[in-house]
């Protein structure tokens, strides 16, 4: 009960710094010159998209462990980092558009990027519609652990296509070999962002795993309480 | 031969054996391969888009779904009879139940390819000419991709509820990297440009392989132990 | 040759074994009753290998290649005959192709079904997919043989020829677990008896010279509870 307090409270506080960047990008950050008012949505798009990718990286690196180590808390924590990457995922799915109409003129483009965002999307909804076709817990873990890991194996590829497709996506800005091309105003406004969506992220995880652990003590507590010897 | 190979081969012939006495697999296959070209042929408007523009695109759907239908099957044969528990009883390792499972695989889509296509060249008129040897390595390169990673996936969706659909919403996603380089590779090649324009993706696609090969190796065992 | 020390297993809440420990030397024949749902046929796939038990250990002289199985399923494929499948694993087991033969015959005329060796497995009669899967199981010669309600399927002259070939192994030093929730099928080859109810042995002792009649009596006892 104390872990969903505290990823609620995380999760509340994440929130109002949300609204705290947002404050900051309408009223404190410049207009960008190009995309006008539009690219204000940047600094929700980006960070979901990076906690997207993020959360795929750590259901990998969670079922890598899981596989050594057989620890159920390992396997909640993994369906949390999924279900909330896929939440995720979807927000980058719909600021995309609304971005792209104005500034690209199209709501949707076969643009590398986004269709392999859509990728990673369609991997954790896939990982979690195999963790629901499957009853005994032991084996959705095992399973749930096998193709998190191929999900990230994958993440490497996905970016090697980015790059050798054509791309309309704007090229990366900040995480490049020379000095982030991003002014400085905007580049905290997208850090800061950056961080309050990383909270996010640890608050939703925190109270989905709590919530996990609640349903499955709950399904131990009736399932002895009704059949005493099965 | 080593022992692992040994068994492998041992599983794949097994496996190619019942095929060939069953027959269904390979007849729906193939004409589900046909039925696809036909579908791209007339769903496609003659006089906006040449064939030959959406052609490296229509090879590559039918044989994904093509590989799809082969993949399904690859472990449920081993459903008859629980012949898998008498699998994981003997004394063959798990990496080579994997290696002839694949083996098996790639042989099944391979006889589909050589089957889609000489009819690929001819529903849609296209020359090949010698673009064919170059493109069989393509097919080779990117069908090994799409096999390791659909044969560690059947293994899993097998034991299932709704396999059948579960197989391609698992795995399609991870098509997607190599179907586009093979589209690429494809398109260069059909065009008439010589390979080394489309090294970048050749590279790609040979490391998609290296990669899911191994891994689908090493984490093969976790989907058949209890 | 067989040892088993503090198995421990539960599905869920439902415990399967519960600290069942024994030791079976060359020659003994286990046979362990106990209603369906106490957890033998749990019991017998720990032994084999197939689940890795919560707690305790299984020592298996010879490992895997040293074990044979007869459960509630043939592990036989349908499209293929008999004898292919007889040469199929028997190959697994690392026999020769006439070696495999060679047993596989001998075995198939000892249990009547010599006749039906380049008969395909899905044609077969409940009773006859039962002696095939028999020949399987006995086809390297296992020196540990593991038995799941083995004589379903089996009419009376098949069942008194199969419980004849047991008595046989078991003079020649083979090592047998049998699970049966039937007193009067297993009794007759045990040397030791186990019952087994809600994953525990509540009893386990050298049979003696007690009749099955005695055994019978006993076991309806320790099953009601009286």
């Amino acid at each position: 009960m104390k872990l969903a307090r505290f990823g609620l409270a995380l999760t509340g506080l994440s929130f109002g710094l949300l609204a705290a960047v947002y404050v900051r990008a309408l009223a404190f950050t410049p207009v960008e010159r190009f995309q006008g008012p539009a690219q204000k949505i940047f600094y929700i798009h980006v960070p979901a998209a990076v906690w997207t990718e993020l959360a795929m990286v750590l259901v990998g690196l969670a079922g890598i462990f899981y596989l050594f180590l057989k620890d159920p808390r390992l396997d909640r924590f993994a369906e949390a980092s999924a279900e909330v990457g896929a939440a995720f995922g979807t927000v980058v799915l719909t600021t995309g558009p609304i971005w792209g109409k104005p500034v690209w003129g199209t709501w949707w483009t076969w643009d590398a990027r986004l269709t392999l965002t859509l990728l990673l999307f369609l991997v954790l909804v896939g990982y979690l519609i195999l963790r629901g076709a499957v009853a005994d817990p032991g084996m959705r873990a095992r399973y749930s652990a096998v193709l998190g890991i191929c999900g990230l194996v994958l993440v490497p590829f996905v970016h090697l296509s980015v790059y050798l497709f054509r791309t309309l996506h704007p090229q990366p800005i900040v995480l490049k070999p020379s000095a982030p091309s991003l002014p400085g105003e905007m580049l905290v406004t997208l850090l800061f962002s950056f961080g309050v969506f990383t909270l996010l992220y640890v608050g939703l995880v925190t109270q989905r795993v709590a919530l996990a652990r609640l349903r499955e003590e709950r399904a131990g507590l009736t399932e002895t309480g009704g059949a005493p010897h099965a | 031969m080593p022992e692992v190979l040994r068994q492998a081969w041992a599983l794949a012939r097994k496996d190619l054996l019942i095929e060939f006495r069953s027959r269904t697999a390979f007849l729906s296959a193939a004409v589900f391969t046909v039925l696809v070209l036909l579908v791209f042929n007339f769903g496609r408007d003659p006089t906006a888009v040449a064939a030959v523009d959406l052609a490296p695109s229509v090879l590559w759907v039918t044989f994904t779904f093509a590989a799809m239908l082969a993949l399904n099957r690859a472990f449920q044969l081993e459903l008859e009879n629980q012949a898998l528990d008498g699998l994981l009883l003997s004394p063959a390792s798990r990496t080579s139940l994997y290696f002839g499972k694949l083996l098996a695989n790639l042989v099944f889509v391979a006889v589909i390819e050589a089957i889609g296509l000489p009819l690929f060249v001819l529903f849609f008129n296209v020359s090949l000419g010698r673009a064919l040897a170059p493109l069989a390595g393509v097919l080779a390169l990117a069908t090994v991709g799409f096999v390791a990673v659909g044969t560690l996936f059947s293994a899993m969706v097998v034991r299932t509820r709704f396999a059948e659909l579960m197989l391609p919403m698992l795995l399609l996603p991870f098509l997607l990297p190599p179907l586009i380089g093979a589209v690429q590779v494809t398109g260069k090649l059909l065009a008439g440009r010589p390979l080394s324009e489309a090294a970048g993706w050749l590279k790609l696609l040979a490391a998609y392989d290296i990669a899911f090969v191994t891994v689908a190796t090493l984490l093969f065992p976790y989907t058949v132990e209890e | 040759m067989l040892r088993a020390e503090g198995l421990r297993h539960a599905f869920g809440p439902a415990r399967a074994l519960d600290d069942i420990s024994f030791a079976l030397t060359a020659g003994r024949t286990l046979v362990v009753f106990g209603p369906n749902g106490a957890g033998k046929t749990t019991l017998l796939r720990v032994l084999a290998g197939l689940i890795k038990p919560q707690g305790g250990r299984v020592y298996l002289e010879g490992g895997r290649r040293a074990v044979g199985w007869i459960g509630h399923h043939a592990h036989l494929y349908g499209h293929l005959t008999v004898m292919e499948n007889l040469r199929f694993w028997g190959g697994l087991y690392g026999l020769s192709r006439d070696e495999a033969a060679a047993r596989a015959e001998g075995l198939l005329a000892r249990l009547g079904l010599a006749d039906r060796a380049g008969q395909a497995v899905r044609t077969l009669s409940r009773g006859q997919l039962q002696r095939a899967a028999i020949a399987r199981a006995l086809l390297h010669d296992p020196s540990v043989l593991l038995l799941d309600e083995p004589f379903t399927g089996l009419d009376l002259a098949a069942a008194a020829e199969f419980r004849r070939l047991l008595a046989g192994l078991a003079g020649r030093g083979r090592v047998l677990v049998m699970a049966t929730h039937n007193v009067e099928e297993g009794v007759e080859l045990a040397s030791d008896v186990a019952f087994q109810l809600n994953g525990r042995f509540v009893r386990l002792e050298p049979r003696g010279d007690r009749t099955a009649a005695e055994i019978a009596e006993a076991y309806r006892r320790a099953v009601t509870g009286a």
